[in-house]
């Protein structure tokens, strides 16, 4: 699953940066704005089948790629 | 009674907040408490106008019904119709308030009927995403009706809001929280009242009333300055009477001034409002509009999702027409900066350069304090 994330942000965000650093804090480096974000949550929908809402979750809780896959983790294990 | 402005409201506030003091410390809840004392607050702030009394009064009936006849109703039906047709009518009561101005001449609302507006709106939104699963009367009145925030706000968030009030904090941690509140108050105090108030004495009241280009400029760094301090200052305050209660209110103010570009700006001014604005307006329309293909180019669905918000936003501030040019402005410049910081080759290769922020800094400095002479309606007198 954390390959299907990295591959979706690569192509979100265009750089394939998040492969080797899982702890990279996304908003703050600049890589994902509030347009990246909105397509990653299309995006995970799509993939996944799972509906995350804008305000689910806070930003500081999604900011890394092991944090998404925690959460996105936890989302399908109680749906 | 005009919250925080007189020292009779800032006398009743220390005593209404005394008995909090004593609950926290003796590690109690505080909110059945902090509900009583608000509806008191309430009878007190609007004493002397039956009219805003009646009003307040309605709009919480209004609000509370549409409300959980949403939340009753939502698991049956799931259409869009429903949560627009829920949405229109709690936002009813504040276009009624705000267009009969227009026509009757005087103001038929209360004050804060444009904050507390947002936090109705935020429920029915999160009840249709399925967050918010039941609307508890009391619960429910303590969100919508805590007195620190009524006048002016933070628009806080009612799960956030409901979490603070189910967690007990041990003693230590309460007297951390109550010394952040208090350091709060007083940085809001001096803010508001000696700041904001030297500014508007020695520079923004004594700016020559004719209008000329100098004259415009002088008025333009006065009122920035003033309207920081004064809504800074209001806001600090609010938010550390909050801490007191055990309310983290978030914050509503981040440095704004120093921001590098339009963009951290909206994230540093008056954040409780932008935040609210990107999560339920921005990020639905441009979401919407990406899984239902609007428009060929994402970039396109995000530019008019900036100019829409932002648009929305000015309006709010009231039907006038300089309020729309100030949101109009601000919408513009954020697809401008974004516009550059995409395509600007100079940009990509000198953004990270301290002389580029710097410049960046005092450019954002100067274009956000023209979008406040625009707001402040100095240019159509």
């Amino acid at each position: 699953m954390q390959e299907k994330i990295v591959e979706i942000l690569n192509k979100i965000c265009g750089t394939d940066e998040t492969k080797n650093h899982p702890d990279l804090n996304l908003f703050e480096s600049g890589l994902m704005d509030s347009l990246g974000f909105i397509e990653f949550l299309v995006a995970v929908e799509k993939e996944f089948g799972i509906n995350i809402s804008p305000t689910e979750v806070a930003r500081e809780d999604i900011d890394t790629v092991n944090k998404i896959v925690l959460f996105i983790r936890k989302k399908l294990d109680s749906e | 009674m005009i919250p925080y402005s007189s020292s009779f409201y800032f006398y009743i506030l220390a005593l209404s907040v005394l008995p909090a003091i004593a609950l926290g410390l003796l590690e109690k809840r505080i909110d059945t408490y902090g509900l009583i004392v608000s509806i008191l607050m309430l009878l007190l702030i609007f004493s002397n106008s039956r009219e805003q009394a009646i009003f307040l009064l309605l709009f919480y009936l209004i609000e509370l019904a549409v409300a959980k006849g949403y939340c009753l109703l939502r698991p049956k039906f799931r259409s869009r119709g429903l949560l627009w047709t829920s949405v229109g009518l709690s936002i009813a009561p504040l276009i009624f308030s705000k267009y009969v101005k227009i026509f009757a001449g005087h103001e038929l609302g209360f004050l804060g009927i444009s904050y507390l507006t947002f936090r109705i709106v935020q429920m029915l939104v999160e009840i249709n995403d399925g967050l918010i699963k039941e609307i508890g009367i009391l619960n429910f009145t303590y969100f919508l009706l805590f007195f620190p925030t009524i006048s002016s706000g933070p628009i806080d968030r009612s799960r956030r809001f409901i979490k603070d009030i189910q967690s007990r904090l041990t003693r230590s941690q309460y007297i951390e929280l109550l010394g952040e509140g208090l350091w709060k108050i007083m940085m809001g105090v001096g803010y508001k009242f000696i700041a904001g108030n030297l500014i508007y004495s020695f520079w923004l009241g004594r700016t020559p009333k004719n209008i000329t280009l100098l004259h415009a400029i002088d008025y333009m760094y006065a009122y920035s300055l003033y309207l920081f301090f004064d809504f800074a200052g209001y806001s600090s305050i609010a938010i550390g009477v909050s801490y007191i209660f055990s309310i983290k209110t978030p914050d509503n103010f981040n440095r704004p001034f120093f921001s590098r570009d339009i963009k951290d700006f909206w994230n540093r001014w008056h954040m409780s409002l932008s935040f609210w604005f990107r999560d339920f307006i921005f990020t639905r329309f441009v979401m919407t509009s990406l899984k239902s293909q609007w428009f060929r180019n994402k970039y396109t669905a995000s530019y008019i999702g900036y100019i829409l918000t932002m648009g929305l936003m000015g309006l709010w501030h009231g039907a006038r027409v300089f309020y729309i040019l100030y949101g109009l402005y601000h919408g513009v410049l954020l697809v401008a900066t974004d516009l550059f910081q995409r395509k600007s080759a100079w940009y990509i290769k000198h953004k990270d350069k301290w002389q580029w922020k710097f410049a960046s800094t005092a450019v954002t400095f100067n274009l956000v304090c023209f979008g406040f002479l625009i707001f402040s309606g100095y240019l159509f007198k």
